[in-house]
């Protein structure tokens, strides 16, 4: 504890978001500190690196118009923390966590680090209750459960946000019809994004909580707007007991961010110039999802990565494949022949899945169903390329019915437009797929 | 002897505090974070804390503990779960809630519950180091208890009976005390008589491994993949099935809801060759993503220390590490930390020896005893983007015995284990070959030896195939790649959530034998004049 303010105006060099101050008596790392502009403006920023009595603080907020002789710096002798209380339900903060809605700030329940504590792995729960989302080819073949962390890999132009809008419009739990609600994190989002997101979630009836970071505001707010909505979700769920879904779109803008200040900083560049600590960083973000033992409440997580170069091997998608329980893969081609949802289901993965299928939790057949419309529709793929060589006359009878299956699969099973359907029907119509077919599921 | 803190820079501090050694440990800040002396300068240390740095301010004490980083070594250690540190999870949690915060140390062993100590030595016995004394069980295994490895000694007093391990089982004449567990440096192997080369196998029951890449005990193999290839998956699997006493296994720097399936599988499945709770006969360390970087480091050296101390009481220890790349990274990271010269991708320089040094500690020994045990390592790695040509698999592929590439067109075709048949290799083969042809069957590399050659020749026809289509084939050929499906379908894809999850040798060998034997059926039929598709009717009939 300080018995009084510790004020500094001995700041040595500015450079973007960073800026060093000297001389300083004390400081811990993740301090908060107010940094003054000259003109009375006030930010927050927080120190990142002690050497000596020099002091690295990296500012959330317009660094321009700051100089080095009157900018005053604060140590306020806290870490950074998120206020909380069940009246957060149903606002919009911007990356700082402050109001944009209109109404004045809440009256906090408590303080929380924003960082949040790793659970224990002892303590967590195994994630096995089924999400229903509504989409044949998520229920069906990627199923989500709750307390998993799935990533929707989109590449620009392609309909990420419908498909998020339809997840967040239909998503329930199959075993207690209970709703969600949604912890929503745009970072660097355009206000087209932005607007189309909060007409879904005003919709929604169960309640949402928003950060937004909107693409013209300061960069490194794109770094902090995901740890207050994971340490929001973390409140709701393990303390007040619900069952949130996190939605963070888009994660390539966090990763640039992380890349932004990593080069500030004068860091060793790793792949493509992002920091070799991405992959530790991502995770403290994604690995708070999950269930507790002995708790009520769940923390899902469903954010979104757009790959550059519609490459998934960019360090971005790569990492985040890593740490996530699966990812769902959206498709240009599936796109353009008006496929919705465009997911490519043989690069898309749900690792949990094995867990929330079968008997008691959807129904006996399920996996069997999945097993079978996979291996039919990989194997109609594969001959595709045959039949690119030696065309349609060239094939056999069984290789032309594997192709016209794997076409009437994309058209039927995979596109269903909005329409939702529950996990019985998304079974069915495969079923029934397989039976037009006379393929075996056995 | 206190110092203060001078700098903090991710997850390393310096201090002004001289005296220390290099590779101390040492308790940070006043919230006694531990850490470990990495660097040595005139006047300052630098070290590098294993927990959350968060909070930290200058000017804080820091205070040296005299001895290096270590881990307690004594009973109960079985079915346990520890952090990178040891640090008992399951008691963590009960003393701090679901959520680990820092600055904690609870002890690896219960020192208050009490075993039953059978001795074998009497007084008067001498003992040189390393000798067995006595024994108390743990679950099914006898815990050995073996002398001070420093030198002789005569016992002058040894007690029977009920101990907990604060009480000692005796005294040597020289007044040191006989004790139930000890204190060892994580980063030190532990010593032996004798290494051997490795010659007995290690059946993991997957058929891809044990019949094309066969491993060895004492061996060590790694499981490159890029992500969804199925690496967790496998090396959950080995741990659930291979023939051996012991498994450690690591989740370094992996996922928690992994972890969380893992543990509650291993608590109520049985292992297939003793029938017991295959918990009793496994040592779980965590380090998921989230937790600290610097004990995600430690975590490897932590587990294996344990592997080696229970592989010095004779048993046959499998350590199984998921994802070594994690590691690599956290390696990294501190490196940079340090601001070392990086090497190859920001890797240090030291990388591949740091990573040979660790991969010996693998191998077949006569422990100091007397007996043998062995330490065999299965370790994944997690190329960035699936590329192999990365540091971290290219250092692992100059000191492992096996490489057991995963494939990601195999995964996205879903044949698990995603194992490539043309790429992957075992240098163990021939070595072991003979126990096979000993025990399982005499034909056994004549077997290997044709399904290699199938599936070569199927890769050339398919070739071929792609031009004239599979109709313009002859029926010998299109008969090939009937076999070679099969073998790859149902021979060498195995799923884990099912029965056939575990495949002991013999299963293995009827089942290729099986498939082969139809193909000399269904060729001398061709020859006969009947066309393919009435060889394969008739087979389904």
């Amino acid at each position: 504890m300080r018995l009084s303010e510790h004020r500094y105006r001995t700041i040595s060099s500015l450079a973007g978001p960073l800026l060093f101050v000297e001389k300083v008596f004390t400081a811990r790392i993740g301090e908060v500190t107010r940094v003054i502009a000259p003109d009375g403006r006030e930010m927050i920023g927080e120190v990142l690196e002690i050497a000596d009595d020099t002091i690295l603080i990296e500012v959330y907020g317009e660094t321009r118009g700051l100089d080095v002789e009157h900018t005053t710096v604060i140590f306020t002798d806290s870490i950074r923390k998120a206020p909380l209380s069940p009246d957060i339900v149903g606002r919009i903060f911007n990356g700082s966590f402050e109001p944009i809605d209109g109404i004045p700030m809440f009256i906090p329940e408590r303080l929380t680090p924003v960082t949040g504590f790793p659970i224990n792995p002892s303590a967590r729960a195994r994630p096995e209750e089924l999400i229903e989302t509504g989409f044949s080819v998520i229920d069906g073949l990627n199923t989500l459960v709750k307390g998993q962390k799935l990533p929707i890999f989109s590449s620009s132009g392609l309909p990420s946000k419908e498909v998020v809008a339809g997840i967040l419009k239909n998503a329930r739990l199959t075993v207690s019809e209970k709703g969600f609600i949604v912890v929503f994190a745009a970072l660097g989002q355009t206000f087209h994004e932005y607007s189309f997101y909060m007409r879904v979630l005003e919709e929604m009836k169960t309640g949402f909580v928003a950060f937004v970071n909107m693409a013209d505001k300061p960069v490194m707010e794109r770094l902090l707007a995901p740890r207050f909505a994971l340490t929001v979700a973390e409140y709701l769920a393990f303390e007040k007991g619900m069952d949130v879904l996190v939605i963070i779109t888009d994660m390539t803008n966090y990763c640039d961010a992380l890349r932004e200040i990593s080069t500030a900083r004068e860091e060793l560049p790793g792949r493509r110039g992002y920091p070799g600590y991405m992959y530790s960083d991502l995770a403290s973000l994604y690995e708070r999802a999950g269930r507790i033992r002995g708790m009520e409440g769940s923390v899902t997580m469903l954010p979104v990565v757009t790959m550059p170069e519609d490459d998934i091997t960019h360090p971005i998608p790569d990492l985040t494949g890593y740490i996530t329980e699966g990812q769902i893969v959206l498709s240009r081609e599936l796109h353009q022949r008006n496929v919705f949802p465009p997911v490519d289901v043989l690069p898309s993965l749900s690792r949990l899945m094995q867990k929330g299928i079968g008997e008691g939790r959807t129904r006996g057949d399920h996996r069997k169903v999945a097993n079978y419309l996979y291996k039919y529709y990989a194997k109609g793929r594969d001959l595709r390329r045959l039949e690119a060589i030696v065309g349609r006359d060239g094939m056999t009878k069984g290789d032309i019915l594997m192709l016209d299956f794997a076409d009437a699969f994309e058209r039927e099973f995979v596109s269903q437009g909005m329409e939702r359907r529950t996990v019985g029907e998304t079974l069915d119509t495969g079923l029934n797929l397989t039976k037009r077919f006379s393929l075996e599921v056995t | 002897m206190t110092g203060k803190i001078r700098g903090i820079s991710g997850p390393t501090v310096s201090v002004d505090l001289k005296g220390l050694k290099l590779y101390e440990r040492v308790y940070v800040g006043h919230a006694m974070l531990t850490g470990e002396v990495v660097r040595l300068e005139e006047e300052r240390a630098i070290i590098q804390v294993y927990e959350d740095s968060r909070g930290l301010g200058i000017g804080e004490p820091v205070v040296g503990a005299g001895m290096p980083l270590t881990v307690r070594l004594g009973p109960g250690l079985l079915s346990g779960m520890f952090d990178g540190l040891q640090r008992p999870l399951r008691k963590l949690k009960e003393e701090t809630g679901p959520f680990i915060t820092s600055g904690r140390e609870i002890y690896a062993l219960d020192y208050l519950k009490k075993w039953r100590f059978f001795p074998i030595k009497r007084e008067g016995d001498t003992v040189s180091p390393g000798e067995i004394i006595g024994y108390a069980e743990e679950g099914q295994f006898k815990h050995f208890f073996a002398s001070r490895i420093d030198s002789c000694r005569k016992i002058s007093r040894i007690v029977e009976g009920e101990f907990s391990l604060d009480e000692s089982l005796g005294e040597y004449e020289d007044g040191s005390e006989i004790l139930g567990c000890f204190e060892w440096p994580v980063r030190a192997a532990r010593p032996f008589k004798k290494k051997f080369p490795p010659t007995s196998p290690l059946v993991t029951g997957q058929r891809s491994i044990d019949f094309l890449f066969p491993l060895a005990r004492g061996g060590t193999a790694i499981l490159p993949g890029g992500f969804g290839t199925g690496k967790t998956v496998l090396e959950q699997a080995v741990a659930k099935f291979a023939d051996v006493d012991i498994v450690v296994y690591v989740g370094c720097g992996e996922r928690g809801n992994e972890m969380a399936e893992m543990i509650e599988e291993f608590e109520t499945l049985k292992d297939p060759w003793t029938g017991r709770h295959l918990m009793e006969r496994t040592i779980l360390v965590v380090n998921t993503s989230n937790m600290p970087v610097a004990a995600r480091e430690a975590s490897i050296y932590t587990a294996v220390t344990m592997a080696e101390y229970y592989r010095d009481m004779g048993y046959h220890v499998l350590f199984l590490a998921d994802s070594l790349s994690r590691w690599a990274e956290a390696l990294r990271e501190i490196s940079s930390s340090l601001e070392e010269m990086p090497g190859e991708e920001g890797y240090p320089t030291y990388l591949a020896s740091r990573l040979s040094g660790y991969l010996e500690r693998a191998g077949v020994v006569e422990t100091l005893s007397g007996g043998t045990g062995s330490l065999s390592m299965i370790l994944s790695v997690s190329p960035p983007g699936g590329d192999f040509t990365e540091p971290v698999t290219q250092a692992c592929l100059r000191t492992t015995g096996a490489f057991l590439m995963l494939d990601t067109s195999l995964a996205h075709r879903r044949h698990f284990p995603a194992i490539n048949w043309f790429q992957s290799y075992s240098l163990y083969a021939k070595d072991i070959a003979g126990h096979y042809r000993e025990k399982v069957a005499p034909e056994w590399e004549a077997l290997q030896q044709r399904c290699r050659q199938l599936l070569q020749e199927e890769e050339s026809l398919r070739e071929v195939a792609e031009i004239v289509g599979i109709e313009g084939l002859q029926d010998a050929d299109r008969l090939l790649m009937k076999i070679a499906e099969m073998i790859r379908s149902e021979f060498l894809s195995q799923n884990s959530y099912t029965e056939d999850a575990f495949s002991p040798p013999e299963r293995t060998l009827s089942m290729i034998k099986g498939i082969l034997d139809f193909h000399d059926y269904a060729s001398e039929k061709l020859k006969q004049g009947m066309t393919l598709e009435e060889v394969l009717q008739r087979e389904k009939r």
